[in-house]
């Protein structure tokens, strides 16, 4: 057998490396064409926005821009309701942020020592909630009765904790801090909530970059909880604001005053819309390759998750 | 070593005679555990449990305003309701037929991303290929929806432009409903294929390279390496993925339906999710027990589904959630 293989070898390796190298060409095209695939209605979205509106409107714009303005987005900085769901967005997205971490780090690290009592049945209430939910009816009644109906704290309260994001926590606190750095620090008289904010949290920051990350773009695309706590449309966040203009078609005429013709207004309905898909997804898209590295790291504690 | 060994039996001691007082004095030591827990739990218990309890008002008929625990208890009422209304084969058709669909096809192709990207050396074209796809994760519902609603436009969207290019007539695509779940599901896969890979990829990095040799050195082309190495080594993170899937093949997101849906397509595009929105918090006539009966009835098949994926998980993987 041994000796079959080590003849056969040389003429099997040519042949091989010609299947392997038209394997090659096959995948690089596939991946080439994934890529252009995924990166093409972003880059539409884009050139289309910095287009003349007469030019979008009758379908000239494919690729590139065509006749290079930014009018659209002039128009949108003059436009004070975009610039409200913009502040309330950030307002969301940074506290709501800091109550999610916090609340995380809270549940996560009694949850992750092995010597609390009780903490199966108590991590057991945490999942269960996870997999069963009163629905949506006596939630929103439950947020009505507490009083937080209509105001910012519907956006925050109710989903402070994410249980996933808790358990992720605690396998990373169970298996990247030693058992010996706790003994040590308790021998040295070290309380536990010291021990949390002294050497936990210093020794957890890629944790927590992760968990920053992902809380903050689930506040920043918030959607659904703003559609059904909230009324007034002051503290709208900007997805809510979005909605009306690029689904519902709701474009405020005064956005249109300057444009002349019907082609001209509908025109310019269309390139506000895509303005404002850069303006929104501008900034998050815009953090993500910096954060990218963390993203990756993240995503992998979770998958190890024990 | 002398001195471990007697403290081990004492241990055992200890552990023979764990009386209530010996548990009261390890609650009293980590008395400051239970204070960082005191918060979450009570969030847990407002506005997790505490909306479990007050599921009951699907069995009661409760008006808004009323008080919620005096309103009159009707049983099945609502459920029995339900269930004999049109509206519940044509849900349960609508939700379980776009998850099936977004599970058959949203499932393999991260897979395949994965194994075809796991082929590339570290390079610059690695990197993008990989950067470019995670992108649209991080892109808002509303905003995809948008961004359908104009690349899929009647009059400029690029698809028409291209359709006419050809000589074929432009197809107005979101105001079909044959249209809506293909749309649902493809969308989806260009959003989310990225972002799924990531975990696939991790598994890929953990297949022994000596395999790879092994099977180099015995001739093995890339394809059947890719077939006999790489696909079993992903194997288990994928059945694991396919049974929890499955698990929540009744739970279909509100918000992308929900955004999506016209007064052309609402035959195929209602599933339980945006129904109980409707018929319990907008329009005149809103009905919170039925809502509620309806959004308990989701949630007790969900929970039943999932607990029998892990059953099976466990079955054929001896691995399970809980």
């Amino acid at each position: 057998m041994a000796v079959k293989t080590l003849f056969s070898r040389p003429s099997h390796h040519i042949r091989e490396s010609r299947t392997d190298f038209i394997f090659t060409i096959f995948n690089n095209g596939f991946l080439i064409i994934i890529f252009l695939v995924v990166l093409y209605p972003m880059l539409y979205v884009v050139s289309a926005s910095f287009s003349d509106p007469i030019a979008v409107s009758s379908g000239q714009v494919w690729l590139w821009p065509v006749n290079f303005t930014t009018k659209a987005y002039v128009k949108i900085f003059e436009y004070s309701r975009i610039w409200t769901g913009y502040a309330n967005s950030i307002f969301y997205a940074t506290v709501g942020t800091l109550v999610n971490v916090t609340m995380t780090v809270l549940a996560a690290y009694p949850l992750s020592r092995k010597d609390l009592f009780g903490k199966n049945p108590l991590l057991f209430l945490f999942v269960f909630s996870m997999m069963f939910s009163g629905g949506l009816i006596p939630l929103y009644i439950t947020v009505n009765q507490v009083g937080l109906y209509n105001t910012r704290w519907a956006l925050i309260i109710p989903g402070a904790l994410s249980v996933w994001n808790m358990i992720i926590a605690i396998s990373f606190f169970r298996t990247s801090l030693p058992q010996e750095l706790l003994e040590a620090a308790q021998l040295d008289g070290c309380s536990d909530i010291q021990y949390l904010i002294q050497i936990v949290l210093p020794l957890s920051k890629p944790i927590i970059a992760v968990m920053c990350l992902f809380y903050a773009v689930g506040h920043w695309n918030e959607f659904f909880n703003a559609l059904i706590f909230l009324a007034n449309k002051e503290l709208f966040p900007l997805q809510l604001i979005l909605r009306d203009i690029l689904v519902a078609n709701t474009v405020d005429l005064n956005l249109l005053e300057d444009a002349k013709t019907m082609a001209a207004k509908a025109g310019m309905r269309d390139l506000l819309k895509f303005a404002l898909i850069v303006v929104a997804s501008g900034p998050v898209l815009m953090i993500y390759p910096f954060v990218q590295k963390y993203f990756v790291k993240g995503l992998m504690i979770g998958a190890i998750k024990g | 070593m002398e001195t471990t060994r007697p403290s081990i039996l004492s241990c055992k001691k200890v552990v023979k005679r764990n009386t209530w007082a010996d548990i009261w004095r390890q609650m009293k030591r980590s008395w400051q555990l239970y204070l960082l827990l005191a918060l979450p739990l009570a969030w847990l218990a407002v506005f997790q449990y505490y909306p479990m309890y007050g599921a009951q008002i699907a069995f009661r008929d409760f008006l808004p305003g009323d008080n919620m625990w005096q309103a009159p208890w009707v049983g099945l009422e609502n459920f029995v309701r339900f269930f004999q209304s049109v509206m519940f084969s044509r849900l349960m058709i609508n939700t379980l037929g776009l998850s099936l669909y977004s599970l058959v096809v949203g499932f393999p192709i991260p897979i395949i991303f994965a194994l075809s990207l796991n082929q590339l050396r570290a390079s610059l074209f690695k990197q993008s290929v990989q950067m470019v796809s995670y992108a649209p994760y991080f892109i808002s519902t509303v905003v995809l929806v948008g961004m359908l609603l104009q690349i899929l436009d009647l009059r400029h969207g690029p698809v028409n432009l291209l359709l006419t290019s050809m000589g074929k007539t432009p197809i107005l695509f979101m105001g079909q409903a044959k249209l809506f779940q293909s749309i649902y599901v493809w969308s989806g896969v260009w959003q989310y294929t990225g972002f799924s890979a990531v975990i696939y990829l991790a598994a890929l990095a953990t297949v022994d390279p000596a395999l790879h040799e092994a099977a180099m050195v015995d001739g093995a082309s890339r394809l059947q390496r890719i077939w006999h190495i790489d696909l079993p080594g992903i194997m288990p993170t994928a059945i694991t993925l396919l049974i929890l899937n499955m698990g929540q093949i009744i739970n279909v997101g509100f918000e992308k339906v929900y955004l999506m849906q016209n007064p052309l397509n609402t035959q195929i595009s209602e599933v339980i999710s945006t129904y109980v929105y409707k018929v319990g918090l907008i329009g005149g006539i809103t009905n919170y027990s039925y809502a509620a009966a309806i959004g308990l009835f989701n949630s007790v098949i969900g929970l039943i589904l999932l607990v029998a994926a892990n059953q099976l998980l466990k079955k054929l993987t001896d691995s399970s959630l809980w």
